[in-house]
């Protein structure tokens, strides 16, 4: 066991000047056979070995990982944790992982720093607070907090919005999730890392899936930079290269790909103290605790593999910014970058059994895959340790893309008469 | 003069002078001047607060680079920026600044404790800490976290400013104007190309401004300088751009380019934009970004008074200021020399030259022997005192195997200090091109390139005046293809260049106990990077996470390479191996202003109005916002509620005549031999048989079988359609079907276009609909027989072109007159002018609603959200059975799409008849059910109908099909309704009001 993080821990270690700290993870070279192999060390990935460890006594797993762990939309997203979804089935997921993000700093040992400031979402015209309406109508009989404000609580509840009622797009009102919010999206990462390190999973980066081996429609491993891995099952939790991941098992899944960006500003002090959404302006806004503003919005229309995507789009969610919050015109960009979001047609995940045996994805997440992590790394670990899914991930199999089964979270369709 | 000054050196005009007030305290500076640069005239070094431990830190570069000499700029109410690099920001006369980042005064910060605490807090020590009791951290720890970060204050009134935009094109935009990108321009315009240089500095130049001895051409550096500017500004075919950062290379040679135009103004009186965001389209890209001087890493490092060397000459040169009066440098390059040179011949006094080499070149020594300065060749420094200055350095001799000797103090004010030269490859980086090491530089410099683009000068590793003039002509020649020839130039007086490489300077102390800085802002020391090579964090993203390398306001542009360095040697890999994290855009931090330029207020989006619009406001119509548009919602008369008026328009409406401004629907014209297979193709209808001169309600669906759009359609000819998209949904429609067009059946001869804004529709809706119109109407019959419901004509109507639709979204006899966009408010006119007897009214949105509802006719959007089959929406009739496919067809198939419990579109009729449920509120089985409560659908639109005298509504629900008579129950604040499952359509059931 590695030793407890904590105040003490600082103070002692601070009398030898941090010499004496243990590697948070080991750097071990791949064994030739695991019981569980997890493709993909972002923070999905991560999480479901750590709850195939924990909570199923599945300890004979490697994560194996492209590059760095965390490395992929783990590190890149705007890092928003909320419940406030439509339907039953997504709602379900996502406040059983936000139930789990309130807990997660203690639990790993590791401050992820999950920030419930609340997260408000502006409507700006009728079609939008009709649908605001039946959101938080469906979200609070599924009884998930969340309320409706008023343009007046609106202002005190966020001063420096502007809620002008001359303003292009006037706020017409918000819901509000009090338990939403933030956290540190690294720190999640590197939490749940050392959580499956101390437990007895084998964490290797730099080390590329670049086949399966599959006979008897069985996965039996897997071929990397760093040869063949053999396993009894293979998990494959690889955002933003799930329909190439597929492609080297030989299916194909209903999934697109897109760069989605994100941009921080220079920190400036407290200034924004809640997440505030806007679909119709279009950004999402936070601003972290290092002071910096961060802001993501709409993916890039095309589908792309390249971890850039086009000024245009963060011209668009600037514009709607300085619109949102007139005093942030003079602040500044002071870095933007692109991840690769897969998305599917209902904007739902697909977390499940695949057509081969023994092999798993969970993959689809779309824009917001950052917020369900523990709750989607806990359903994964359960999935594959029981080759079924649990009840919460049933509805996200990849069959529902041939039943009709669909679980539409598009936001409504956004259309107005 | 003020104390630091330096006659007759600088490009500073010594008459000039200007006040400006820092922290509350008026100085004097010089025209030409930044805000860094006067204050260290005035000998002030001590000017902000590091970002974690609070040190007191002063001014370490003399360009973008400054990671220290950050503060606030006051340009009065609207105009406050935080965070300005005081290094860049020019002084003008009236400039108020402040410093950032202390409480309660810059001199006597409470936050200095985080310093005393150090050793409590390295790299990381959040992760490890605060999370008991676990309600505190919301409470307590963040909120003290979040004041003690950030930097500066944001400001608080909205931005008095405007910004600009343009797109440009050129064949060759070079980015940096000094020597070698001067050399590409001058070659690269000569043969007459397009040429775009920008540059970051007020003026062009680069390293020259620092530089006046050397000579090009035969002439003083600041003259050749003078007749390069002259020569390029006197060809028309090059835009000359200062003040002018290139802050990011996209694909296909798409840079931003930001123009700043008013910042060095003192008053914000002028007429111009602040900033100008320059879109640039090159066919070609010349790179010369120039290098960026290492700090070195030793303990104490960040003092005030401690800066890199070449800034400590670019004060002097540049901006006539001696930096101390008793300055000492440490080196590992030659370059450093040159500094101590100028300043001792300016009259500075330089006490040592501590070069960690150990045998520096003899002409540098012997320059140094002549001007009196003491070199320690072979030494290093080991430690730095002073507080709010740097007073004294601890050197120390090194002996052949490493041994640091017996220390020795040297008193100074300054202490200039170089790591040698990194090479900028940020844009070429932005670009994906690849970087490779060079050993002898311990630096990246650009390699492969993945766009159009050549580098040049220092920014490509090739350092010194000569070769740099050389390599951006050949860059500049090599735009011209074969046609080029490089200018060549001859230099006289350049100095030598090279160094040597240090991670960090030896040392007789404990290291781990060494504050020893990487990156100056964020406070990431050597023993940082060490700590989380150790945790295992070995990748350098993991690095620059653990740590926040790198991340900081300047963006590692002095911490990336040595936080490398130490980084390569604690995880025992070779630096390029270990390699460094994406270069990132922007270059430099810029302002969310700059990326709006117009886009703002009004003009955030532009805001569509109907050519209707200037009547309704003036006919006191209340308006609602609908995608970009805004349409009237309803027109109230005096004294009415919207409630009332409503009413009164429905009564007028189902009783004699409504008018309504439809004009917003989006409309396409589908043309081409092959119009009506494409419409079969796209729509769920069957189209073949349509005749022209008849309309068909049409349907479209998205590849996954639910409903997208709907639209009367009319069939003009064989070979033309009439199509109408719903408001929202016209750009969406047009661009699905350019898509299936294009990337699908490419075969398909048709032709899409747009004509939403060419067509003014005004509906008229009601039984004295004919009457009115009959009148005005030429060379249409519109007789019920020979123009029936559900049918087109062409003809015209008030003596202009009209497309006549008889299509009702009332249930009443209705016409929807399409008129040019141009004439659409004289036949609005015409047609109340001659609707008086009928009492025509006009009616908005709200009633247009209400009224389609009563008949239940859906809105694509509100009573279906892409989960909503045609059968679900109870419109299987619209679907034509025969055709092979259409849209959404397979998905049509999939089992879950038949199953009987799928939500159904069905009225409801609440048990209180002036109930109107909640649009959006769910509906339960039970009312007594627990929460979580099953739910088994929802309001869609709900409404008072007038014609009915009491409330309707619309939802889906579970098999709702199949449960009509049946009870459910709606939960809303503060009641539960209860209402009973309905037939959609509440008003004239049979249809007869349409066939009249």
């Amino acid at each position: 066991m590695k030793a407890r993080y904590s105040i003490f821990s600082l103070a002692r270690n601070a009398l030898n000047y941090h010499q004496d700290w243990r590697q948070a993870w080991r750097s071990p070279e791949p064994k030739s056979e695991y019981d569980v192999v997890i493709v993909g060390g972002g923070g999905h990935g991560l999480a479901t070995a750590y709850y195939l460890a924990k909570e199923h006594g599945i300890t004979n797993v490697a994560v194996v990982e492209k590059g760095w762990l965390g490395g992929g939309n783990t590190g890149r997203n705007t890092t928003i944790v909320r419940s406030n979804y439509l339907w039953d089935e997504s709602a379900a997921i996502y406040e059983h992982s936000l139930k789990l993000w309130e807990g997660l700093s203690q639990e790993l040992n590791f401050n992820v720093m999950f920030s419930q400031r609340g997260i408000m979402n502006l409507a700006h015209n009728q079609h939008e607070l009709r649908e605001l309406h039946r959101r938080i109508n469906a979200i609070r009989l599924n009884g998930i907090d969340s309320e409706i404000l008023n343009v007046e609580q609106i202002k005190a509840f966020c001063p420096i919005l502007n809620c002008s009622p001359t303003a292009r797009h006037p706020v017409l009102g918000a819901s509000l999730q009090r338990r939403g919010g933030t956290a540190r999206h690294d720190a999640v990462a590197w939490g749940y890392a050392r959580g499956a390190d101390s437990r007895g999973v084998d964490i290797i980066q730099n080390c590329e899936v670049t086949g399966f081996r599959i006979s008897n429609g069985r996965v039996q491993g897997i071929e990397t930079t760093k040869g063949y891995i053999g396993a009894k099952k293979v998990a494959c939790v690889t955002a933003g290269h799930s329909g190439v991941m597929a492609g080297l098992a030989g299916f194909r899944l209903p999934i697109e790909s897109h760069p989605l960006q994100a941009l921080v500003s220079e920190p400036v002090k407290p200034v924004l103290d809640t997440v505030v959404m806007s679909p119709a302006v279009h950004v999402y806004v936070s601003q972290s605790d290092k002071g910096e503003l961060v802001l993501g919005a709409g993916i890039d229309a095309y589908n792309s593999y390249a971890q850039t995507g086009s000024p245009l789009v963060v011209e668009h969610q600037l514009n709607a910014l300085v619109e949102l919050f007139p005093i942030f015109s003079r602040l500044r960009v002071l870095r933007q970058w692109a991840g690769i979001v897969d998305t599917c047609p209902d904007a739902s995940p697909i977390i499940g059994k695949m057509p081969v045996e023994g092999l798993y994805f969970n993959c689809g997440w779309g824009t917001g895959g950052f917020k369900a992590t523990p709750g989607s790394g806990w359903v994964m670990a359960y999935t594959v340790a029981q080759d079924r899914p649990h009840p919460l991930n049933a509805p996200f199999g990849l069959e529902r893309f041939t039943s009709g089964y669909l679980i539409d979270e598009h936001g409504a369709a956004g259309v107005a008469h | 003069m003020t104390g630091y000054r330096v006659a007759g050196r600088g490009r500073v005009d010594p008459d000039a002078r200007l006040r400006f007030i820092f922290d509350g305290r008026s100085y004097e500076g010089l025209h030409g001047d930044t805000l860094a640069s006067a204050l260290l005239a005035n000998g002030v070094h001590f000017v902000g607060r590091s970002f974690k431990y609070h040190r007191p830190r002063g001014i370490m570069s003399a360009g973008v680079e400054e990671a220290n000499a950050l503060v606030g700029v006051d340009r009065g109410r609207g105009r406050y920026t935080p965070n300005t690099r005081a290094t860049v920001l020019e002084l003008y006369d009236g400039l108020t600044a402040e410093s950032q980042n202390y409480w309660p005064s810059l001199r006597y910060d409470i936050g200095a404790v985080n310093d005393i605490a150090a050793p409590l807090i390295p790299a990381g020590f959040y992760y490890k800490t605060f999370k008991w009791p676990a309600s505190f951290w919301n409470k307590v720890y963040e909120p003290v976290i979040r004041r003690s970060a950030g930097l500066g204050r944001a400001p608080t009134a909205p931005d008095a400013d405007r910004y600009a935009s343009r797109f440009a094109h050129c064949d060759v935009l070079i980015v940096g104007a000094g020597p070698a990108g001067l050399a590409a321009a001058l070659t690269a315009s000569e043969s007459g190309a397009r040429v775009i240089l920008a540059d970051e500095n007020p003026e062009i130049g680069g390293s020259l401004l620092s530089d006046p001895a050397v000579q090009i051409d035969g002439k003083d550096a600041w003259n050749w300088l003078e007749e390069a500017r002259a020569t390029l500004a006197g060809r028309a075919n090059v835009t000359l751009l200062t003040r002018t950062t290139a802050i990011g290379y996209y694909h296909q040679n798409f840079l931003g380019l930001v123009q700043r135009l008013t910042d060095h103004l003192p008053a914000a009186a002028s007429s111009l934009p602040r900033e100008r965001m320059w879109k640039v389209r090159a066919a070609q890209v010349v790179l010369a970004q120039g290098a960026i001087e290492r700090p070195l890493v030793f303990d104490g490092n960040d003092r005030p008074g401690v800066m890199l060397a070449g800034a400590g000459r670019s004060f002097l040169n540049r901006y006539g200021v001696k930096v101390g009066n008793r300055v000492a440098v440490v080196t590992v390059h030659d370059s450093a020399y040159l500094a101590a040179f100028d300043l001792a011949r300016a009259g500075a006094g330089v006490a040592t030259i501590v070069d960690l080499r150990r045998n520096p070149r003899a002409a540098l020594l012997a320059e140094a022997r002549s001007l009196g300065i003491e070199v320690l060749s072979g030494w290093t420094v080991t430690a730095t005192k002073g507080r709010a200055r740097i007073a004294e350095i601890r050197v120390n001799p090194v002996d052949q195997n490493g041994k640091v000797g017996a220390a020795r103090m040297i008193g100074c004010d300054a202490l200039l200090m170089s790591g040698g030269w990194t090479p900028s490859v940020h844009l070429f980086s932005h670009s994906k091109g690849a970087l490779d090491w060079r050993e002898d530089l311990q630096a990246f410099v650009p390699g492969a390139p993945n766009e159009a683009v050549r580098c040049a000068g220092a920014g490509n590793g090739t350092f010194g005046l000569a070769a740099a003039l050389a390599e951006g002509a050949a860059a500049g020649a090599a735009t011209a293809g074969s046609a080029g020839t490089p200018t060549v130039f001859s230099v006289d007086g350049e100095a030598p260049f090279s160094g040597v490489y240090f991670r960090e300077l030896p040392t007789d102390r404990d290291p781990t106990r060494a504050k020893a800085f990487i990156d100056f802002q964020n406070d990431v020391t050597a023993k940082d990077i060490r700590l989380a090579v150790r945790e295992g964090f070995r990748s350098i993203e993991h690095v620059k996470r653990y740590t926040t390398n790198g991340m900081a306001t300047d963006q590692g542009k002095t911490s990336n390479i040595n936080g490398l360095m130490i980084a390569a040697d604690a995880v025992g890999k070779p630096a390029p191996e270990v390699g460094l994290t994406t270069f990132r855009p922007p270059y430099t931090p810029t302002t969310f202003g700059a990326f709006v330029g117009y886009s703002r207020d009004a003009h955030f989006e532009v805001e569509r109005k109907t050519s209707i619009d200037s009547w309704a406001e003036a006919n006191g119509a209340v308006f609602e916002p609908v995608s970009l548009w805004r349409r009237a919602w309803y027109f109230p008369r005096s004294g009415e509620s919207m409630h009332e008026a409503v009413a009164r328009e429905c009564r007028a409406t189902r009783r004699s005549l409504g008018i309504f401004d439809a004009s917003t629907l989006g409309k396409i014209e589908v043309v081409g031999p092959d119009a009506a297979e494409f419409m079969n193709r796209m729509y769920t209808n069957a189209w073949t048989k349509l005749a022209p001169g008849r309309c068909r309600y049409g349907l479209l669906l998205g590849e996954d079988g639910f409903i997208r759009d709907d639209g009367v359609i009319g069939r003009l000819s064989d070979e033309r359609f009439h199509v109408t998209t719903t408001t929202g949904g016209a750009a969406r429609v047009l661009a699905t079907m350019e898509d299936y067009l294009q990337t699908e059946w490419p075969d398909l001869k048709v032709w899409l276009t747009s004509t939403s804004e060419q067509w003014a529709v005004i509906a008229l809706n009601g039984p004295n609909a004919r009457k009115v119109l009959e009148p005005l109407v030429q060379g249409i019959d519109l007789n019920g027989e020979a123009f029936p419901h559900m049918a087109v004509r062409e003809g015209k109507i008030c003596g202009v072109p009209t497309r006549l639709f008889r299509v009702s979204f009332t249930g009443e006899l209705g016409f929807e007159v399409n008129v040019p966009a141009r004439f659409g408010l004289s036949v609005w006119k015409a047609l109340i002018e001659q609707g008086r007897p009928y009492d025509i009214t006009p009616y908005g949105t709200e009633t247009m609603h209400a009224l389609r509802a009563e008949k239940g006719f859906i809105i694509v959007g509100q009573d279906t959200d892409g989960t909503v089959t045609p059968h679900d929406a109870g419109m299987s009739w619209a679907i034509g059975k025969t055709k092979p496919d259409f849209v959404g067809k397979r998905s049509l198939a999939r089992p879950d799409m038949q199953d009987p419990k799928r939500k159904q579109l069905v009225g409801l009729l609440t048990e209180k008849p002036e109930t109107v449920l909640e649009e959006g509120a769910q509906i339960v089985d039970g009312p007594y059910a627990a929460v979580p409560m099953p739910m088994i659908g929802h309001v869609t639109s709900s409404y008072h109908s007038e014609t009915l005298g009491r409330s309707i509504a619309l939802a889906l629900i579970q098999g709702g099909h199949g449960r009509k008579g049946e009870t459910v129950y709606v939960p809303m604040p503060g009641a539960m309704h209860k209402a009973t499952i309905t037939d959609t359509v509440f008003v004239d059931k049979e249809g007869a009001k349409l066939n009249v």
